[in-house]
């Protein structure tokens, strides 16, 4: 059951060839199997057969969506209420949210059944999951791999068949990153296209929610209930949402993909390269025309990531202070000490770094030439994007330089390990869409294709990546041992 | 040496507002701790702030009032610090393009009319209270004021002495309070002020070092503690020392600023645009929009009063002190047909004199504008005299009968019928000969002594101007 597509899931609960509980429960079974590769904080075994009792019920009476039954898991940075959200940090290890994210809400509105919240990277910051107060999660394609960050226990949990589906989000490449790792199907919506709302902030004019899913279709089952305005939130956008699932099948002769060559230079296994190669060279079997395009400033982005996500990360992360709820230090003798200790206990190394990094680019005298700048370099990169869109329908390329690393391998050097989100932090930049797509396998770790489109094109990315999953079958293989 | 002192001002109003800048909570003053403060003014995890839009409507507004340059794109930006009541560990609020731009407010002190500059106006959201009694030695924090709109509002250093400072103090208090976006309640802090003072020798172009005074809050307090500073600055400088950039408090009781923090220990505050919120974007419409809500604006309104009404310089001053006061005037004066010099005389004695007695605003008079008018009716079509209306005007006070019932019930009518009052004339002028040899003989004084005769033989019934007049043809 755990490798059924949502919509025969769907089609077996309406048919009665099994209900919600027992699915839920056949779920339930395979997390605790599979404790060890870490991918849940909490799992929420109670509340979860409530939820699929309750679908039981709506299904017979008629009155169901494709979700409506389905096990899904959010990412522990969506507030649940009543359910512990500690975004992979000490801080959180005790806050349970008065209130849903949108998010939330909508999936519970859908019938959906959350089956727990899953393990990430501290605040979403890092790129190999290793970051996280709960521990590193495990590849279930290599027990000593990454399953790449921060969204780390979505993407393996979705994997390794601990979750229909998974909720993730993407600030530099999270969703898309560890979907390539883990071999899955990943989505980084538009910038606004999905709530921010109870959505704990990292870096708010980059961060995006989006499906994790196995393929292109489950995806876009998720993203039809994800997306939409909130009037909660002031950056989610005012745009009707299209029938993701309708425009699957268009045909996708005559796309223009374009190569952007920036992509395919010094620093790209070539192992993974040749994978990007022939998954482009079956768009071409599908009809697509290929195109080089440039993205000049594109070795701008790391920089300029490393600038901005951190200045906003220093004040989102102000909150946490020990005051109001979260991680208070034992014993304070004064203010000061309250603050110091709670901030300097409650948060990890990278969070810290980063808060640090944040905190000197906002200072006075170096704004200009830290912030400022970085903005403007935000510029040039949507400017190049632009530029490339007018030419082609979407641009293609790896997700990310190499397959999954090894655990331990690059925690003790931050420069490496921001280098490994080189191809996906500038299309955050930017704001557009782009999605992660099964394409191979490089010794037995996955590879993914990463393709970026225009702002709102989610309808067209999932369009063409449903296309090539109808002549490939990347999405549909498992790992050993989680068949 | 002669010195010259420089101030400016920093006033926060807070917004009258329903709900709060980011948020659906009540902006009520007085509830129970922590009651009022929702979700995203606790600064929980993952919430996001919603611009009201009413805010940005109240804070045009009040561009337009002052003729100030109103931004077609302002943007709001995170001033970062730590503190127990700033729930997020900052601050929204607008630092390099704020709502309102460059306007002035006219001043008049002493019969002198002076123009003071207003840098700009911005928009930004209160944070809660720290309390520092009954908790034994800690502190606790109440986040029912985090989230209130505030405008503050920057003036330029163009005051040049406290009672300036007052004045554009006072101006802009009325103001505000016109154009209904601000209380004014300084009590509970709707309307506080901080104040830049520094001295330079007269005929000095540049700017002396200034010291900010913070939170002062009230026009009397303003006035002192300006005053204590500029001579607290002049003392210093003149016994060789110098005035240090600072942040300092005035502390009421000893009627003295003493330091706070020093610039090198402000706040580096890393300033950033606000991610969470778009760009404010204020068009031609949305001003049109705003501008037809524009009230009477208050010095409009004295020159109207003064020309309309023929009013002098005190009953107009007082009467446009407020827009309820003004429009209870006005509301008078149409309804009563009485004549405006003694509706003015009315509300401006009368009835202040009764609500300050009772400690009332002019919105909470037991003696409404209707009954008011129907009183001043009964004067000007002559049933009732002026001083008998004093008489019928404290019987309303009292209780919820009109003008007209009183009249009525206690017969206070006006005798007009001059037949009955030349009756009593010729009865007082026989019972008094004595009196009236000495009228006849020169002394014009005992006039009095009849008219008053007549009317206390009359109950004060009587009209006095028929008293008069039939008086003095009788007395011949």
């Amino acid at each position: 059951m755990h490798n059924k597509s949502i919509a025969e899931l769907a089609r077996g609960l309406r048919s009665g060839e099994f209900s919600s509980v027992e699915l839920t429960q056949a779920f339930l079974d395979r997390i605790k199997r599979h404790s060890s590769l870490n991918c849940y904080v909490t799992v929420t075994e109670d509340l979860a057969l409530q939820e699929a009792k309750a679908a039981d019920d709506r299904i017979a009476e008629g009155d169901a969506t494709l979700l409506t039954g389905i096990p899904v898991a959010q990412k522990d940075i969506f507030c649940t209420q009543g359910v512990k959200t500690t975004c992979g940090s000490k801080m959180l290890d005790n806050f349970i949210a008065p209130y849903n994210a949108t998010v939330v809400d909508k999936f519970n509105q859908a019938g959906a059944v959350m089956l727990g919240k899953l393990n990430m990277d501290e605040f979403a910051m890092g790129s190999s999951n290793e970051t996280s107060y709960y521990g590193a999660v495990r590849n279930p394609w290599d027990l000593n791999a990454i399953p790449g960050g921060s969204s780390g226990g979505s993407a393996a949990a979705v994997a390794a068949g601990l979750t229909v589906c998974a909720t993730g989000t993407d600030t530099g490449g999270s969703i898309r990153q560890p979907a390539a790792h883990c071999g899955i199907t990943g989505l980084k919506p538009t910038y606004g296209r999905v709530s921010r709302y109870g959505m704990i902030a990292y870096a708010s004019s980059l961060d995006q929610g989006g499906p994790m899913a196995h393929s292109a279709e489950d995806a876009a089952i998720m993203l039809q209930v994800m997306a939409g305005f909130d009037e909660r939130d002031s950056t989610s956008v005012d745009l009707p949402v299209p029938d993701y699932r309708a425009g699957l099948n268009n045909p996708i002769e005559g796309l223009k993909i374009g190569l952007p060559k920036e992509f395919f230079g010094d620093g790209l296994n070539s192992d993974v390269a040749a994978v990007i190669e022939s998954a482009v060279n079956e768009y071409r079997k599908l009809g697509a025309h290929i195109k080089e395009v440039s993205m000049p400033n594109l070795k701008l982005a790391i920089p300029a990531y490393y600038v901005i996500a951190p200045a906003e990360c220093s004040a989102n992360l102000s909150r946490f202070d020990g005051v109001r709820y979260g991680y208070r230090c034992a014993n304070p003798v004064d203010l000061t000490d309250l603050y110091v200790r709670s901030r300097g206990e409650g948060f990890g190394k990278e969070v810290k770094r980063r808060i640090l990094m944040g905190t000197y680019a906002l200072s006075a005298g170096y704004y200009d030439a830290y912030y400022i700048k970085a903005q403007k370099v935000r510029r040039l990169i949507s400017e190049d994007f632009k530029k490339a869109l007018s030419e082609v329908d979407v641009i293609m390329g790896p997700v990310a330089p190499s397959t999954a690393f090894g655990i331990g391998e690059k925690i003790g050097n931050p420069i490496e390990m921001y280098l490994s989100d080189i191809y996906t932090i500038a299309i955050n930049l930017a704001g557009l869409p782009a999605m992660s797509v099964p394409a191979g396998i490089v010794g037995g770790k996955p590879v993914g294709l990463q393709i970026i489109g225009n702002y709102f094109a989610e309808d067209r990315l999932l369009n063409i990546a449903h296309q090539y999953q109808q002549i490939t079958d990347w999405h549909q293989q498992s790992p050993k041992g989680f068949e | 040496m002669e010195w010259e002192a420089v101030i400016g001002l920093e006033i926060h109003t807070q917004l009258a507002t329903k709900s709060k800048i980011f948020s659906g909570a009540s902006t009520a003053y007085g509830a129970e701790p922590n009651t009022q403060a929702c979700a995203v003014d606790l600064g929980l995890p993952g919430v996001l702030p919603v611009l009201n839009e009413e805010a940005v409507r109240m804070a045009v507004l009040f561009g337009l009032a002052i003729e100030a340059e109103i931004a077609p794109y302002s943007i709001f930006a995170r001033k970062n610090y730590f503190y127990p009541d700033l729930p997020k560990g900052y601050q929204i609020s607008q630092f390099e393009l704020p709502i309102v731009g460059l306007g002035h407010l006219d001043i008049d002190v002493d019969g002198v009319k002076k123009r003071i500059g207003v840098t700009r106006a911005h928009l930004e959201e209160d944070a809660g209270k720290s309390l520092h009694e009954d908790f034994h030695g800690l502190t606790g924090i109440d986040l029912n004021r985090a989230g209130t709109p505030l405008l503050e509002i920057v003036s330029e250093p163009d005051m040049r002495s406290a009672k300036e400072a007052v004045a554009y103090m006072r101006k802009l208090h009325e103001l505000v309070r016109y154009l209904g976006i601000c209380d004014g309640n300084m009590q509970e802090g709707s309307f506080r002020c901080d104040a830049n003072v520094s001295v330079r020798p007269k005929g000095q172009q540049a700017f002396g070092t200034r010291a900010e005074i913070k939170n002062i809050n009230s026009f009397k307090f303003v006035e002192k503690a300006i005053n204590y500073e500029i001579e607290r600055q002049i003392d210093l400088i003149e016994s060789g020392g110098a005035v240090v950039q600072e942040t300092r408090l005035y502390d009421a009781a000893k009627d003295q600023t003493r330091s706070m923090r020093s610039k090198e220990e402000a706040n580096d505050y890393r300033y950033f645009p606000d991610p969470d919120l778009l760009p404010v974007v204020v068009d031609e419409a949305f001003k049109a929009q705003v501008k037809t809500t524009m009230p009477e604006l208050p010095d409009a309104k004295k020159q109207r009063f003064k020309e309309q009404y023929g009013l002098d310089e005190e009953s107009t001053a007082i009467l446009t002190s407020s827009r309820p006061l003004a429009d209870y005037f006005e509301i008078v004066v149409k309804e009563s047909a009485c004549e405006a010099r003694i509706c003015a005389n009315w509300v401006t004695g009368d009835l202040l004199a009764a609500l300050n007695r009772s400690g009332l605003e002019i919105s909470d008079s037991p003696v409404s504008h209707e009954r008011l008018a129907g009183l001043l009716a009964r004067i000007s079509d002559d049933t009732i005299s002026g001083k008998i209306a004093k008489q019928v005007f404290e019987e309303m006070w009292q209780g919820t009968a009109s003008a007209d019932e009183i009249i009525e019930a206690k017969g206070l009518k006006q005798i007009t019928d001059t037949g009955a009052i030349e009756a009593i004339i010729d009865k007082i002028i026989a019972d008094n000969p004595g009196q009236v040899e000495q009228y006849r003989s020169g002394k014009d004084k005992v006039f009095g002594f009849f008219v008053g005769q007549v009317m206390k033989e009359m109950q004060g019934k009587a009209n006095p101007g028929e008293v008069n007049k039939m008086l003095k043809d009788k007395l011949k």
